[in-house]
């Protein structure tokens, strides 16, 4: 398997591994996290935690235990970034990792590897051979007495919701991979019990830019509350699908130029769990304060059907909602069957109204982000595109007191 | 003594929640209060108490679903969702720890719509008719769509099952078409029992609980507990109900049908008539059970004491054997076998250990084998004629009865075995308002009972028992004079796991009874006896792993094991719901039953004496009862085929 194509430089093409390890470790932990902090970086895997406060709560917790582990579960539909970061910048995520390590204090770190992605196992595995052999893992790292850490692959298994940190954190115990309640938080309550830090690929790639390059370099990009920069997966309707890196805080309108994806319809920013920016709204920003994303981007031509498109993420939770709770496991299927009602012309108004009430009572009821996005597309959809799918049914606007 | 029993070896996989209440629990020992206002009304509360525990504290009812005050938290169900202000979206009361001064909302729009949403998508999947379902009106999922108004199926309904309901077990019977998902069932068995039998398997909404490789029940390694009926919301999970059978018996004047009650039953069928919990009504039972036209009616206690004999002896034998003879090759600890059960879990987990087991029956099956010889031969029945049903706490019962080494007498010693909740089952069919039914006695020649047959029913009580009966036959002082009341305490209790030892510092002559088999007590002068109790298979299992590392559990020379959590009186058969305070309860009218009798040990009661002097001659463990009320075991292991 060859990787995607990489569009353009990017930023870790310039950074040389070993020397952000060795700022951090000149320096005292709470030092390295201060600067962390004034980068703003925040979690690349979407969510957009804070990485600084995720990691100060961590390095709080009074236990001898701790543990990182690498979120590389890349499940979203239309994400392959991470799939690059691993193949070529590898160094770049185990020394993210070992700087965690030396803030929080743990001494195991784990990457949580997706199934598709074994292929990629042993690039990794020897990658970390030789770092163990520079002395960049193992006992006493850089000299350092009493920093022992090192990282271990764990293989997943092919579930889209073992990327949800608790539920990756059961399945590196060895359970079935559903979701646990949260609080307590895995910064507290992680891997078996212990306070674990639970970070994107990505993220552990930007703290060692960030320790190479200083917060302010990283702060001058991007927006106010959305720093730096990100890497995109694009794909879809446009002439140069690939990895990009851009500043956040990129309007859909200029993606969309970059990438030669003019004249599309549509903009699924953020995989099956994201948002479906229509052509109207492409002054909106990608930014986790407008649309936040992990780093899919799926680009929707004048020629598609968006209930098609509906349809397609719809199925995709059906099969990967994990069964757990109510809202998520019996929801999702409903609102497939609406979108068939729709296509055959068979859902009233009323229904369809119902359904987006739906859609909202499992945003604010599931137990963890699958069945709270899950409902995303559909309502995006239905909102934004009404007059596409109810032109198929005889209940559109000219039946219009039937809602 | 707890230490002995920690850092075990876990078994079965915990499911996941059961950290989370750890984490609470560890909060709450710290001894913090925080405190929160639920809909606008202040509270404090230790740190870490649930946002439902709070709302209750407050008397402010929050619905729920997956929740148990027996389980770990799943918080899987969502029917309890509430605003907590500050967070983007709805939070699970049921496990959701208070860590901070929250403001919580229990009944804002949003909740109540997510509520009345999540009750319909719920109610959509859900394929059964409540007029033909035995839980209607005890439904939980009844309850909640009448609780929110659910007058159609928004989201449409089901038009036919999906799955084939599993009649394989001669306890438990699984109709997944009616499961919710709430997974009760799933932390019944691996967390509270840890036995395993059932997990999720499938995911989205072709998820389902399953056996393992989705085997029928009755092939895979359950033990028949029936403790997941006890907590199911719905009627997912009921037992194998063979009324029908029994009322056909009763029909055919041909038949002489018999029935034994035992007293966990008595002490909580009241509940299925609008009774609080720990009303016995044993005699207004006995009334109703005539009126449904039952031939006899006995009680098991006179089984009960009969087994204490049996069982005693036994025991006395082993002792006499270890102590006395010196034979290394003794299997002591002896195991009480009275819960099939506990018979089945160990069969299958500990199949090295079945020597350990008493070979006495259970009261159950020694009644049956009495009733189909000594009882057939003396009112010129033919055994053929004879239908023995027994009224259990318990699912496994059915299991037992249905042994194929259960027929020593030449008939099944017990044809069928009624839950608690089956029976009153057919008291309403037959018309009977049985808590205004007048008292009256059991039916002769097993009439006279006594209390030590009746503290069967709770943990700890075949123990106390069997040391009222051991320790008067060894020492040749009245067990009253020994403990207070012969309210033998340091075996009561509701700790998972007991310990106890009994100093015998006298010896006495050899009884009557048993003068056959010993010579005198020399041997047991200054001896402790040390006993074991405990309760539910996970205590089950902590205790049999200690006795395996040989910790003190293995120098007890009696243990006894329950399978149920509370003993009997939370069988699998009783009365739903199940929680600590009802099971309490329920142990309390035993205990109150106990002191009631004027006989309360088990070898003076007149009615066994009477049975070894004119049917059992041979004496406890004689030939006779050697073969009608002694059994054997099968070791099963986990091997699956």
């Amino acid at each position: 398997m060859t990787s995607p194509t990489t569009m353009g430089k990017l930023t870790f093409d310039a950074v040389s591994p070993g020397v952000g390890l060795k700022a951090a470790l000149a320096q005292p932990a709470a030092a390295v996290l201060d600067r962390i902090a004034a980068s703003g970086l925040r979690g690349r895997g979407g969510a957009g935690f804070p990485t600084s406060v995720k990691w100060s709560m961590a390095a709080e917790a009074d236990e001898a235990d701790k543990y990182v582990v690498c979120n590389a579960d890349e499940g979203e539909p239309g994400t392959f970034k991470d799939r690059v970061i691993l193949s070529e910048f590898a160094d770049l995520v185990f020394e993210g990792m070992t700087i965690a390590a030396r803030v929080i204090a743990a001494r195991k770190g784990i990457v949580y590897l997706r199934a598709e992605y074994s292929y990629l196992r042993r690039h990794l595995e020897s990658a970390l051979a030789s770092r163990r052999e520079e002395g960049l893992l193992g006992k006493r790292i850089g000299g350092k007495e009493g920093f022992d850490f090192d990282i271990e692959i764990h293989m997943g298994s092919g579930s889209y919701v073992c990327g949800e940190e608790t539920a990756l954190i059961e399945s590196l115990e060895g359970h079935r991979g559903e979701p646990r309640n949260r609080p307590p938080f895995p910064i507290d309550t992680g891997y078996l019990g212990h306070p674990t830090i639970v970070n994107n690929v990505e993220t552990f790639a930007w703290v060692v830019c960030i320790l190479e390059k200083g917060a302010e370099w990283f702060k001058s990009h991007g927006t106010v509350k959305s720093t730096g920069h990100k890497l995109f997966s694009v794909s879809g309707d446009c002439s140069r699908p690939g990895v990009y890196e851009f500043p956040m805080g990129i309007t859909v309108a200029e993606l969309l130029e970059e990438v030669g994806g003019q004249g599309a319809k549509a903009v699924q920013v953020g995989g099956a769990s994201g948002q479906c920016v229509p052509a109207s709204q492409s002054d909106r920003t990608i930014a986790y304060e407008d649309v936040p994303t992990g780093g899919s981007i799926i680009i929707f031509g004048p020629k598609r059907d968006m209930l098609e498109v509906a349809r397609n993420f719809l199925e995709f939770f059906v099969d990967e909602s994990c069964g757990q709770c109510t809202p998520c496991r019996e929801g999702v299927p409903k609102l497939l069957e609406g979108v068939q009602m729709l296509q055959q012309g068979a859902c009233s108004m009323a229904y369809l109204k119902e359904l987006c009430s739906l859609g909202e009572t499992m945003r604010l009821a599931s137990k963890c982000g699958l069945g709270q996005s899950a409902p995303n597309a559909f309502v995006s959809i239905a909102r934004d595109f009404q007059d596409e799918i109810l032109g198929r049914t005889g209940f559109g606007r000219r039946n219009g007191s039937d809602g | 003594m707890k230490d002995d029993l920690v850092n075990q070896r876990v078994r079965a996989p915990k499911s996941q929640t059961v950290r989370t209440v750890e984490a609470i629990q560890y909060a709450k020992a710290r001894g913090e209060t925080v405190t929160l206002t639920v809909d606008g009304n202040p509270v404090e509360v230790p740190l870490g108490t649930t946002v439902l525990e709070a709302a209750r504290k407050l008397g402010i009812r929050i619905p729920t679903l997956c929740y148990h005050d027996d389980l770990c938290l799943a918080g899987v169900c969502r029917v309890c969702v509430v605003e907590v202000v500050g967070q983007r979206t709805l939070q699970a009361a049921c496990s959701y720890p208070i860590t901070a001064p929250i403001e919580v909302r229990t009944h804002s729009p949003h909740v109540r719509r997510a509520r009345r949403h999540i009750i319909d998508l719920l109610l959509s999947e859900h394929y059964g008719e409540c007029y033909t379902c035995n839980r209607s009106v005890g439904c939980e999922l009844q309850a909640l769509a009448m609780e929110y108004g659910v007058d159609f199926f928004r989201f449409g309904r089901l038009a036919r099952p999906r799955y084939e309901i599993d009649a394989s077990s001669h306890s438990v019977v699984r109709d997944m078409n009616k499961c919710v998902l709430c997974r009760r069932c799933i932390r019944t068995c691996i967390d509270l029992q840890e036995v395993g039998v059932l997990e999720a398997i499938g995911r989205g909404n072709r998820t389902k609980v399953s056996t393992f490789l989705d085997k029928p029940l009755a092939d895979v390694i359950c033990i028949n507990c029936g403790q997941c009926i006890n907590r199911c919301p719905t009627g997912a999970l009921r037992a194998n109900d063979p009324t029908d059978d029994v009322w056909a018996a009763i029909d055919d004047p041909s038949k002489h049908v018999v029935i034994q009650t035992a007293p966990s039953p008595r002490a909580a069928i009241g509940e299925c008539f609008g009774l609080p919990p720990g009303k016995a009504l044993t005699f207004e039972l006995n009334t109703a059970l005539r009126r449904c036209g039952f031939d006899k009616v006995f009680d098991t206690n006179f089984a009960a004491d009969l087994t204490i004999v049996e069982e005693g002896t036994e025991l006395l034998l082993r002792l006499k054997r270890a102590l006395a003879e010196g034979d290394k090759s003794v299997a002591l600890p002896q195991f009480t076998s009275c819960s099939p059960g506990w018979v089945k879990y160990i069969e299958h987990f500990y199949p090295d250990y079945l020597d350990h087991v008493s070979s006495a029956k259970s009261p159950q099956q020694m009644f049956g084998a009495l009733l189909k010889t000594y009882y057939a031969e003396t009112n010129r029945l033919d055994p053929r004629d004879v239908v023995t049903v027994a009224l259990m706490p318990c699912s496994a019962k059915k299991f037992e009865c249905n042994r194929p080494e259960m027929c020593a007498s030449g008939y099944k010693d017990i044809d069928y075995g009624l839950t608690t909740r089956e029976l009153a089952k057919m008291i309403r069919e037959a018309g009977v308002d049985l808590p205004r039914m007048p008292k009256s006695e059991f039916d002769d020649p097993f009439g006279t009972a006594t209390g030590s047959g009746v503290i069967f029913g709770a943990t700890g009580g075949v123990m106390e028992a069997a040391i009222r009966t051991v320790l008067e036959l060894v020492t040749g002082t009245k067990i009253e004079d020994l403990y207070e009341h012969a309210d033998v305490m340091p075996v009561r209790g509701f700790d998972g796991a007991r310990y106890a030892e009994l100093p015998i510092r006298a010896v006495g002559p050899v009884p009557p009874l048993v003068e056959n088999l010993f010579a005198d007590w020399d041997w047991l002068r200054g001896a402790t006896l040390k006993v074991g109790v405990c309760h539910g298979t996970a205590n089950a299992m902590k205790v049999m792993e200690n006795i395996k590392a040989g910790g003190r559990f293995s120098q007890c020379h009696f243990i006894e094991f329950m399978a149920c959590p509370g003993g009997c009186l939370g069988g699998g058969g009783q009365p739903t719901p199940t929680n600590p305070e009802i099971r309490a309860a329920r142990a309390n009218a035993i205990y109150a039953e106990d002191r009631s009798y004027e006989v309360r040990k088990a070898h003076e009661n007149p009615a066994v004496v009477e049975v070894y002097r004119r049917f059992l001659t041979g004496g406890p463990c004689g030939p006779k009862s050697h073969k009608l009320l002694h059994t054997h075991y099968t070791p099963r292991g986990k091997y699956i085929a």
